[in-house]
């Protein structure tokens, strides 16, 4: 008795389990097929104000006019990386996920992400090299909207107080941050702490000189290296910057006691607030006279994560094409002072008739150069070896040839 | 008859033995909380990071969940860096600096709040302020005070006329002198509270015993308060030597390591080895060496404990 009615009991149990497997195979495709997306999850590091309500308003609307509500989760620029790190392992990665540039391809290349081109997105129109930072092994994983670089950025009273003009070459920019340094002021600052920050302000150096990431071991990299050294060394510079980073340079810059700054178009909401600060910017300058300042490549690119769920996936897509409509390129560029990706003269003149501060940075991008285009992953490694050698140099552990060897070893 | 009696007494036995059974069964079970809290939260994850620091384990592991096994390949890879060796002496230095500072300028604030004056408790109470201000806020108000330019302290320095201004962040051979003030500063109330506890406890008739013999000031230190310090010390010195050797978020504050590597330690490099370059194997590798030497401190401790133990 007590047997069959315990097997009696087994017997329910399983048909209740392959009842439940058989609805639930029944109700599977319901979901798969009907693409009712009503809403996606989407993870980007815009925590500060006012981006985060710029970014907010623009997903709200994409999401308005695809029917969908989006359901955002905002983490700080630092914990971006580890969080994708965790739900990747736990198969939670949202539908629609930021990327600073030269971080995707090192996400693309574990195959967390879904190539655009399954949904007949292409990156035409847009500046190559900001495409290039979105593609990993010939194919475009991600869409990015808006860019920035930096430039040189200098104080018009104190310039005209010393009767010169903005520098355009090297030479120049010697002279001018010499003549512009007095006891309580250097004439120039840049960046250049122990991170990529580092690199990044060293880039339009290098780059401009001829110099390449993947061998900084030449004589072009050298070059630009010993300009900063000597810009250091004449006293134009304060040693302080190996440990400044970009917003302490900035804070320096508002007080007054420096008079021209390497800097980017992010900082000119802080620097207009100040009404007694007269700024303008130009192209970082170039080693020779009419040469061509390279500058890098900033800003966040959009990816669709594999999350296996195609219908979402697919309003995923739908939700960058439409943070990428010339519209909304040129409207987020004039609001966070970046400048739109798109490349055609309607969007770019459009975008420097609202925003005329933005002429400079608009003419640089178009020469300006990617970080990632050439080396993809093996980036970091590199990025390390140049604020490395920045550090060696500037510190005068060693020689720039030499810290750059030492660097690359 | 025979056999009835030993089947009785086996029966006997093996029901005496259920019930030994039983109760250390119930002993078990109170056990088990502790023991899955241990291998929850200790030791699957400094399992899981030994095994890492042999595997090549980087971001596409997080989402294949593959890592291949390399053997020592990490280990050779961070050890032949030129970063290592500076890093291990920086290391040492760090942890011998910082310990030296903070136990005697400790020892010497504990003895003096050991004699009664007015405010004694209030002032006691304000030193623990460096250790309730979180390391971010107190690094990044540090990097300002040790600013080259505009920092107070090298404006205080000035007014005595007493420097050129230092660049204590910015130069190779003072930055990692002043990442060591600062942690003094740090863990001077640690010191200090722990060392006045241990004061507390020495018997008042002891100096007064001493006293009659003459024993007064150094003396008194060295022949009563020394010794009977002793146990307190010991726990005071390894629990530091730990705690420094694995400060990581006061260095990044400061000056990230720089300039060029002088401040780099084993754990700001393991850390920069796994949550800047993603290379999560040789970042595990560069952890279980530091596991290893803190270990090191952790068995001279319990072993210095037991010995205490058995001498009183």
């Amino acid at each position: 008795m007590t047997e069959t009615l315990r097997a009696s009991h087994a017997w329910t149990a399983t048909a209740a389990m392959a009842l439940a497997v058989a609805a639930s195979a029944l109700a599977m495709p319901a979901t798969a097929i009907g693409a009712e997306v009503d809403s996606i999850r989407v993870l980007d590091y815009y925590n500060d104000s006012p981006d985060r309500e710029i970014y907010g308003e623009l997903l709200n609307t994409c999401g308005a006019e695809l029917g969908i509500t989006i359901n955002r989760e905002v983490v700080p620029g630092s914990a971006l990386m580890s969080k994708v790190l965790q739900q990747g392992a736990s198969r939670t990665l949202p539908d629609l996920l930021m990327l600073d540039n030269p971080e995707l391809q090192q996400i693309a290349s574990t195959g967390a992400l879904v190539p655009l081109g399954k949904f007949g997105i292409t990156g035409e129109g847009f500046q190559s090299q900001v495409i290039a930072a979105s593609t990993y092994e010939g194919e475009l994983y991600g869409l990015q909207p808006i860019t920035n670089t930096i430039a040189l950025f200098y104080n018009v009273d104190m310039l005209e107080e010393a009767g010169v003009t903005p520098p355009t070459t090297w030479a120049e920019l010697r002279e001018t941050a010499k003549a512009l340094t007095t006891d309580d002021r250097y004439g120039l600052a840049f960046a250049a702490p122990a991170n990529y920050e580092g690199t990044w302000q060293f880039l339009p150096f290098m780059w401009s000189n001829g110099g390449d990431e993947t061998n900084i071991d030449t004589p072009e990299t050298a070059e630009a290296l010993q300009l900063w050294v000597d810009l250091l060394n004449d006293g134009s510079v304060s040693r302080s910057v190996l440990n400044w980073t970009q917003a302490d340079v900035n804070d320096q810059f508002r007080q007054g006691n420096i008079a021209m700054m390497v800097n980017g178009p992010w900082q000119i909401p802080l620097l207009s607030s100040d009404a007694d600060l007269h700024y303008d910017v130009v192209a970082i300058p170039t080693p020779e006279a009419g040469g061509t300042s390279v500058a890098p490549l900033g800003g966040e690119t959009w990816a669709v994560p594999n999350t296996g769920n195609e219908a979402a996936e697919a309003m995923a897509a739908k939700m960058i094409q439409c943070i990428n409509s010339d519209q909304n390129q040129i409207s987020l560029a004039v609001q966070r002072q970046t400048v739109p990706t798109k490349m055609s003269d309607a969007v770019q003149e459009e975008f420097v008739k609202q925003a005329p501060k933005m002429k400079t940075f608009s003419e640089m991008v178009k020469s300006a150069r990617a970080r990632t285009a050439k080396l993809g992953n093996d980036w970091p490694k590199a990025a390390t070896e140049i604020y490395t050698a920045v550090q060696l140099a500037l510190t005068g552990k060693a020689s720039p040839a030499d810290a750059l060897k030492q660097a690359q070893q | 008859m025979q056999t009835r009696m030993s089947r009785r007494s086996s029966v006997l036995a093996s029901r005496k033995l259920s019930n030994r059974r039983k109760e250390r069964l119930i002993e078990m079970l109170f056990l088990v909380p502790a023991i899955v809290y241990i291998l929850a939260f200790f030791g699957y994850p400094v399992v899981k990071n030994i095994v890492m620091g042999f595997q090549d384990y980087t971001m596409k592991s997080f989402f294949t969940g593959e890592a291949p096994w390399v053997g020592l390949k990490n280990y050779e890879a961070i050890i032949s860096s030129s970063v290592f060796s500076s890093a291990f002496v920086n290391t040492f230095l760090f942890t011998i600096g910082s310990i030296v500072g903070q136990f005697t300028i400790g020892l010497a604030i504990a003895l003096y709040f050991r004699k009664r004056f007015p405010l004694n408790d209030l002032l006691r109470s304000l030193i623990l302020l460096p250790w309730l201000l979180p390391l971010i806020v107190s690094s990044a108000i540090w990097r300002w005070l040790l600013d080259q330019d505009n920092g107070a302290i090298n404006r205080i320095l000035d007014m005595m006329q007493l420097s050129d201004h230092p660049g204590w962040l910015t130069t190779t051979s003072l930055a990692l002198t002043a990442v060591i003030i600062v942690n003094i500063w740090i863990g001077i109330p640690f010191n200090v509270v722990i060392l006045y506890s241990g004061l507390q406890d020495i018997p008042e008739e002891l100096y007064e015993a001493g006293q009659l013999d003459g024993a007064t000031g150094w003396q008194a230190f060295r022949w009563i308060t020394w010794p009977m310090l002793r146990p307190v010390v010991s726990v005071v010195l390894l629990l530091g030597v730990i705690y420094t050797l694995k400060v990581l978020d006061l260095i990044l504050g400061l000056t990230g390591g720089g300039p060029a590597n002088a401040s780099q330690t084993l754990a700001t490099q393991s850390y920069q080895l796994s949550f800047v370059q993603f290379e999560f194997g040789q970042g595990a590798a560069m952890a279980n060496i530091l596991v290893l030497i803190s270990l090191l401190f952790a068995v001279i401790y319990l072993y210095m404990n037991k010995s205490a133990g058995k001498s009183s």
